[in-house]
């Protein structure tokens, strides 16, 4: 038998907060009586569990305690009159009942309401950082670098908007989805970023990988859903090989491949046969399999860079952004040389993108251009959003030689 | 049901390419085609047009008094040129309303719940 404690209850808050708040905002069409029960559920489950054990189904204790909660919230607050004149959905007779029928859509509806297009980005992955992930404000606070009372400001408002304006809680129409699933895709992409720079990042990362899942379970005809979850399961297999011991970036041509985890590559790997197949292809399952190529090739010289640009290709006819032109650039940059790539940056609207002139510096350097290069890695570095990221372009700064910096800081070279 | 106000924004000044008459009748055609779409649907509860804003009036109290003065309150670019006032079921209920709107006149649509409806 387990042993109880904190870790094991604070596993169990992980896998299960998001459910039980989804399925009593369901129930009750409240979102703060949702998470104060829930919360109050798992405070109980901290104080009686490590006694008694932890039940056969913690999940569904922990719903069913919490709807007791709120229903006893109702009856005894003056509050609760007045909600149950405006509810949708009776409190059941019998509180017990949804344990042994959870309705799996839950989730799903929540992550609908919370990405909804009438909310501002920001305000969407606070709401999913809060409510499905169970992330306490001031975490979502400190993961996006935002003042906790603005965090909370924000959490506030977005609520009070879901509630005025009424937006709904249900999963869209057919007809509906594919222009409502992109913010929800885009909520989870942006929280996995969030997490590759950002003070608390193995969380963030953990947390989009396990909505990204739950996704793909519940929406199993999505390709582009299977698609990002690929994608972030092929990104994070590196996530060991990014930073070498000191804290400084590795990038992908010089990680050492034997610290990329194998199972998130063939579980990724596997995912995007499975999208192949599928035939349906969207800009997540074209970027998970560009990141499939490069984790088969068992070195950067082994990379099969004429896939990548045909790869490159269709995601530039997908998603015609400036971003992927300059990714694609790179693969072209391997494929037909530095001069090529180099032919194509010269049309980018990217001047502010830090990455758009290290990329220009590498191309120069290898052109033997060390002038020029050296000015684009003092750019890149000037624009760079971290302190790792600038670190590593004055790094490559360095490395062009004296003389190359210095001829940089004259006027006119 | 909940209520909404779509509002539509005219900015001054904003010369719109001139309409031919032919034109002029086809977007009244399409305005009242899709207004008697909203009242079989019980969804429309009342619209209007408004006149331009330098016909607008501004009233107001000062110490004891009010004051009439030559408006509107906003000195802005845009003014409210008309609105719909719509009963629907939810938020993408009014906005799908207000999606066919936007199609017909060309200009943006502000959606606005009603704070006296049931759960506003």
């Amino acid at each position: 038998m387990p042993v109880v404690d904190g870790a094991l209850i604070g596993r169990i808050f992980r896998d299960e907060y998001g459910r039980s708040v989804a399925t009593l905002i369901r129930i009750f069409g409240d979102i703060d009586l949702a998470e104060d029960a829930v919360q109050e559920a798992f405070a109980l489950a901290l104080r009686k569990w490590p006694v008694g054990g932890v039940p056969p189904n913690p999940g569904g204790w922990i719903t069913t305690t919490a709807r007791n909660r709120a229903i006893d919230h109702l009856r005894r607050e003056s509050r609760g009159r007045e909600l149950q004149g405006q509810r949708v959905v009776e409190p059941p007779d019998d509180p017990a009942r949804e344990e042994v029928e959870p309705v799996q859509d839950d989730r799903l509806r929540l992550i609908f309401t919370c990405c909804h297009p009438a909310l501002a980005t920001e305000a969407q992955i606070a709401l999913t950082l809060r409510l499905l992930g169970g992330l306490t404000t001031a975490e979502v606070a400190h993961a996006f670098l935002v003042a906790e009372p603005t965090m909370a400001k924000r959490l506030v408002r977005a609520k009070h908007k879901i509630k005025a304006a009424h937006i709904p809680y249900r999963v869209p129409s057919d007809a509906e989805l594919p222009e409502r699933l992109r913010p929800v895709l885009a909520v989870l992409y942006l929280t996995y970023n969030a997490g590759t720079s950002g003070p608390s990042g193995d969380g963030l990362r953990r947390e989009a990988i396990r909505l990204a899942r739950a996704m793909a379970s519940l929406m199993p005809d999505e390709a582009e859903v299977a698609g990002l979850l690929a994608l972030l399961l092929l990104t994070e297999s590196r996530s060991a090989a990014r930073f070498a011991a000191d804290g400084s970036i590795v990038l992908l041509r010089d990680q050492d491949r034997g610290a990329w985890d194998r199972t998130m590559i063939e579980e990724g790997r596997a995912i995007v046969r499975a999208c192949l197949r599928r035939n349906n292809p969207g800009p997540y399952q074209i970027q998970a399999a560009i990141n499939a190529v490069h984790a088969d090739a068992a070195s950067v010289e082994a990379t099969d860079w004429g896939q990548i640009l045909a790869l490159y290709d269709q995601l530039l006819a997908v998603s015609p952004t400036p971003v992927v032109a300059l990714n694609r650039a790179i693969a072209l940059g391997e494929v037909r040389g530095p001069n090529a790539a180099l032919a194509l940056l010269g049309n980018l609207d990217l001047d502010d993108y830090h990455l758009f002139h290290a990329v220009k510096a590498d191309l120069l350097r290898r052109l033997g251009r060390p002038a020029d290069a050296a000015r684009a890695y003092a750019r890149a570095a000037g624009l760079a959003p971290s302190d790792a990221e600038r670190a590593f372009l004055f790094g490559q700064l360095d490395d062009l030689g004296p003389t190359a910096s210095e001829r940089s800081e004259a006027p006119g070279s | 049901m909940a209520r909404y106000l779509l509002s539509v924004h005219s900015v001054d000044g904003e010369a719109r390419e001139p309409m031919t008459d032919v034109q002029m009748q086809h977007s009244w055609q399409e305005i009242q085609a899709l207004e008697a779409e909203m009242k079989s649907s019980g969804s429309w509860v009342f619209s209007g047009r408004l006149h331009d804003a330098d016909t607008a009036t501004v009233v107001r109290v000062s110490g004891d008094e009010v004051v009439t003065t030559d408006g509107p309150f906003v000195e802005a670019k845009e003014h409210l040129g008309g609105f719909y006032i719509i009963e629907a079921a939810d938020l993408d209920a009014a906005l799908a309303w207000a999606s066919k709107v936007t199609r017909v006149i060309s200009a943006p649509i502000e959606v606005w719940p009603f704070a006296d409806t049931a759960g506003g």
